[in-house]
């Protein structure tokens, strides 16, 4: 009776998630008039490839420093050297991903994708961001839902509400609230202020979008964590906070000493499904910003749909997709080691 | 002394619910904001939006934009769509999960717990890490049909429907359930000759209400609201589901008027769904925490 689910799991996750191992060590194709080639690691070295390079500034016949039009040392092009330089094959095809300087030069972080360099950080910034703020914020709406108070029931029905929202559909109106000149947030921000806040053009510009993102993903996802973290509350006995009273504790220590220690096990499970959740980030970067303005909001998945399914290379995103389970399945186990019921 | 705590009490009423309310409104502005909007011609939506008319249906009202966007997009056909490969997919995934949570609870087996421990573990991989293979491997497979075996499942219903049925959560929480069913009651039926079919169908499926609601519901927003996968699979406009139709109103000149009567028109149902069977809903989500 078992079989025919099984089956189904072994041909539509299973062997998928083999096929992605296979692939990333290949260049498959999705639609391509050669077979695939078996070719080793060069897909995560294309991918992952890092580079350290330190520039010292230009010196004339005399050995002084010779300065550019601003008057700052003038540094070799990094292009001669990363362009097909055979001192150098190991930086071969980098981009400068990163720099700051060092002495009288400056030291460079070159990748050999820097696309998807900024795609790793911005989907790290987006899960530690995302993790403690949205499970934090669902325990305090759980505790205030928890309340013994006529008609509660109503507000845990309307914090719960956006969950049941496609995110397509949330992402879409949302791009509305943030719109630059039409939109309600930049309209209630201006009333509020007397004109004094200016129009921000949240999702166009790089240092509000991923922020923008962050908060909406969070409006939409809140209340199912609430739920979660409401069906924990309600496990603890009601006799430890009858003890509790009896004994004086204020609310801080009621929540420190009976509250909090009760929630341990929701705690790790809230933690570890927002994290899980977060990493997957796509539709709102989809719909709202397609990974821009510059590269903003670029996250892996979205990288490797891009990839993988927009240009049809199919190693390249299998490659990324393995890349996401290592990185999935190490942050859960480390998450996992560091919750662990300490004896 | 009385007279002072018991204002004090008040006082922290009016606070409480103030606060409440508050965030209530937070949650909800966006949704009142899609459903009023959704009547409106779009330059009053426009002007609007610069006040408070923006969560009020007032000024010009009509059903206008939802003809509109009938008009600009299959939006009928996006409808059954969906409605079609949901249904389908919610009531084989919950003949075929439930019917896999039997066998691995109530019946031994050679490689039993094996093969439970490696369906949970499939829990860890996101979907999204499986896509891109998938979408090969979909490109690829066999179906038999009337006109004979055909290579590739793109463009389909059943591309959209058969990977999704059985799933690691559904199963652990039929297992889940099933564990705590008094076992007596399968022994006595097994004792009086009854099949493994039909104390499934007979003794446990009958007590299996609430877990069937619970992974109803789950199995219905993870369906009704998929998006990545459709995306990849239905090039053709036949076979995709309301939440790709969206795109048909992703226009330079974007006519929000329309943009939101469409998504009114796909979210309404479901948000009247979920509020007729709140508890039910909030049930099933709190239902997959409580033994972690």
């Amino acid at each position: 009776m078992a079989g025919p689910a099984i089956a189904l799991i072994l041909v539509f996750v299973i062997a998928p998630f083999f096929l992605a191992v296979g692939f990333s060590f290949t260049n498959q194709r999705l639609v391509s008039p050669h077979p695939a080639e078996f070719t080793g690691l060069s897909n995560y070295r294309q991918l992952l490839g890092l580079g350290v390079l330190h520039l010292d500034p230009l010196k004339d016949a005399a050995g002084a420093v010779v300065l550019d039009d601003q008057g700052q040392p003038k540094l070799p092009e990094l292009r001669k050297i990363t362009r097909k330089n055979p001192d150098y094959p190991q930086f071969d095809g980098m981009r400068e991903w990163f720099s700051w300087s060092s002495g009288e030069g400056r030291t460079f972080v070159l990748a050999r994708d820097v696309v998807f360099m900024t795609a790793i950080v911005n989907t790290f910034i987006f899960v530690l961001v995302v993790a403690p703020l949205q499970g934090g914020l669902a325990l305090g709406l759980a505790l205030l839902i928890n309340q013994r108070l006529r008609g509660i029931n109503v507000f845990r029905a309307i914090y719960f509400m956006p969950v049941v929202v496609s995110i397509v559909v949330v992402s879409l109106l949302w791009s509305f609230i943030y719109n630059q000149n039409e939109g309600l947030l930049n309209n209630l921000l201006s009333a509020i202020s007397f004109g004094a806040i200016p129009r921000i053009d949240w999702l166009g510009n790089p240092s509000t979008a991923l922020g923008a993102i962050i908060f909406m993903s969070i409006w939409q996802a809140v209340g199912f964590h609430m739920v979660i973290w409401l069906s924990g509350l309600q496990t603890i006995s009601p006799t430890l906070y009858e003890a509790g009273a009896i004994e004086g504790a204020s609310k801080w220590q009621t929540f420190r000493y009976i509250t909090w220690p009760g929630l341990r096990n929701t705690a790790v499970l809230v933690l570890v499904v927002i994290t899980m959740q977060a990493f997957g980030l796509f539709s709102q970067i989809d719909v709202m910003t397609k990974g821009g303005p510059v590269d903003s909001t670029q996250t892996i998945v979205f990288q490797a749909v891009q990839r993988g399914y927009g240009k049809q290379d199919i190693s390249a995103g299998s490659t990324i997709s393995v890349i996401l389970f290592v990185i999935v399945l190490s942050v859960s186990l480390i998450q996992r080691y560091l919750t662990r019921e300490k004896t | 002394m009385a007279q002072i705590s018991q204002d004090n009490r008040g006082l922290r009423l009016v606070v409480r619910y103030a606060v409440l309310c508050l965030i209530a409104a937070i949650f909800s502005f966006p949704l009142i904001f899609m459903i009023v909007s959704s009547l409106k011609p779009s330059s009053q939506l426009l002007a609007d939006a610069h006040s408070f008319r923006a969560l009020l249906p007032v000024g010009d009202i009509s059903l206008q934009n939802y003809f509109d966007a009938f008009k600009r997009a299959p939006v009928a056909l996006f409808i059954f769509n969906s409605v079609l490969v949901t249904g389908v997919t919610v009531v084989a995934s919950l003949a075929l999960c439930s019917a896999a949570a039997f066998a691995f609870t109530f019946v031994m087996w050679k490689g039993r717990d094996l093969a439970l421990t490696v369906i949970l573990a499939t829990l860890i991989v996101p979907f999204e890490t499986i896509a891109i293979p998938l979408l090969l491997e979909a490109s690829k497979l066999p179906w038999i049909g009337a006109g004979g075996i055909t290579w590739g499942w793109l463009n389909s219903y059943r591309v959209q429907i058969v990977p999704f049925i059985a799933d690691g959560l559904t199963i652990y929480l039929f297992v889940q359930y099933f564990k705590d069913l008094p076992g007596e009651l399968i022994e006595a039926a097994r004792v009086e000759g009854a099949s493994w079919f039909a104390i499934y169908r007979r003794v446990v499926m009958p007590l299996s209400g609430p877990v069937l609601a619970t992974a109803a519901i789950l199995k219905f927003l993870v369906m009704y609201n998929q998006y990545l996968w459709p995306i990849m699979v239905t090039q053709e406009e036949q076979y995709r589901p309301v939440m790709v139709g969206l795109q048909y109103f992703f226009q330079l000149n974007r006519a929000w008027g329309e943009i939101m009567a469409y998504l009114s028109l796909i979210t309404v149902p479901v948000l009247a769904f979920y509020l007729y069977l709140q508890k039910a809903f909030i049930a099933s989500i709190a239902s997959t925490g409580v033994k972690g």
